[in-house]
């Protein structure tokens, strides 16, 4: 078994932040295009985060041009090349499926401090 | 022909380059050893014995023991042979690694697949299963057992029994990674097995 644990802990990451589900963060990807290789960073509520380890992965939500976007990324992805936490969140649930029902002034989240 | 032992580890993922995530089984591959050199003149056919694992000396019994002992070397818990066009480029007391194979590989791995004891159609053999409902009281049978014409059942006639256990191999996997520091080999996808049981590992025939 720790055989099986060293391969995953090797490439975890140690520099992402403390976040929940109810924050809003921005994530930058880096994208291939072409040849070239640019970031593209995803603005949005943290609706889950399930999986522990290697395996954790957690859902943005954003509403763009009207449209609801979700984005799944892995935790430890190493083309996540940053997550920033832009304001903390307090809700009562841990997976917020609830937002996609709502719009508007009924999607806001109240602030953490 | 490159063939190595090992054991199984377990399942897990890595991230490729692309940033992709890729299912791996670990494999502890190695180090064998070659206990015996078997060649046409004195066997009838070309091939290596192959050692691996450790095993308390109370294990081994005097007759196995002798066979160790005469290359002079320790005991192993498994033994196993592989056939080769010749025998010349091994040497018995020869250590075999997992470096002999590289990342973009592909291989052939081979293992006694988990025991499922007695099982029905439908497991065993992939079949359908009726309606379980309406009515139906034609649910997860085997169905018709051939045409009254015969009188008999044919011979092969797919029916309830034992799955599982058996050898099972799978063909062309790709090797996402060696580490030769820790004799592990990461190959994409599943294998057969439990946990800890002895698989073997080839270079893919399809390759």
């Amino acid at each position: 078994m720790d055989l099986l644990k060293s391969v995953e802990t090797e490439q975890l990451r140690n520099d992402i932040p403390d976040f929940r589900p109810g924050d809003t963060v921005r994530v930058d990807v880096k994208i291939v295009e072409g040849t070239r290789e640019r970031v593209q960073s995803f603005q949005g509520v943290v609706i889950k985060r399930r999986g522990s380890g290697l395996n954790e992965t957690f859902t943005v939500r954003r509403v763009a041009y009207g449209v609801g976007v979700e984005r799944c990324f892995p935790v430890h992805m190493p083309r996540v090349e940053k997550i920033e936490v832009v304001s903390k969140g307090k809700v009562r649930r841990a997976k917020l499926y609830y937002l996609r029902k709502l719009s508007g002034k009924a999607a806001r989240i109240k602030k953490r401090v | 022909m490159k063939a190595i032992l090992g054991t199984k580890v377990g399942m897990t993922q890595v991230f490729d380059k692309t940033g992709r995530v890729i299912p791996v089984t670990v494999i502890e591959a190695g180090p064998c050893t070659v206990i015996q050199k078997k060649t046409l003149d004195t066997d009838g056919y070309n091939a290596i014995q192959v050692g691996f694992g450790k095993v308390k000396a109370r294990g081994v019994n005097k007759p196995s023991k002798g066979h160790f002992d005469k290359g002079q070397l320790s005991p192993m818990r498994y033994l196993k042979e592989f056939r080769v066009e010749e025998t010349d480029s091994f040497e018995q007391g020869q250590e075999i690694k997992v470096d002999l194979f590289s990342e973009g590989e592909w291989v052939d791995v081979s293992a006694i697949s988990k025991g499922k004891g007695f099982c029905g159609v439908i497991k065993r053999h992939g079949m359908h299963r009726g309606p379980m409902e309406h009515g139906s009281k034609y649910h997860r049978g085997s169905g018709s057992l051939g045409a009254k014409g015969p009188a008999r059942v044919y011979l092969g006639r797919k029916l309830p029994g034992r799955l599982g256990g058996e050898r099972v191999t799978v063909q062309k996997l790709l090797v996402v990674k060696v580490d030769s520091e820790r004799n592990l080999l990461l190959v994409r996808g599943a294998i057969p097995g439990a946990k800890k049981s002895l698989v073997t590992i080839k270079n893919s025939i399809k390759a």
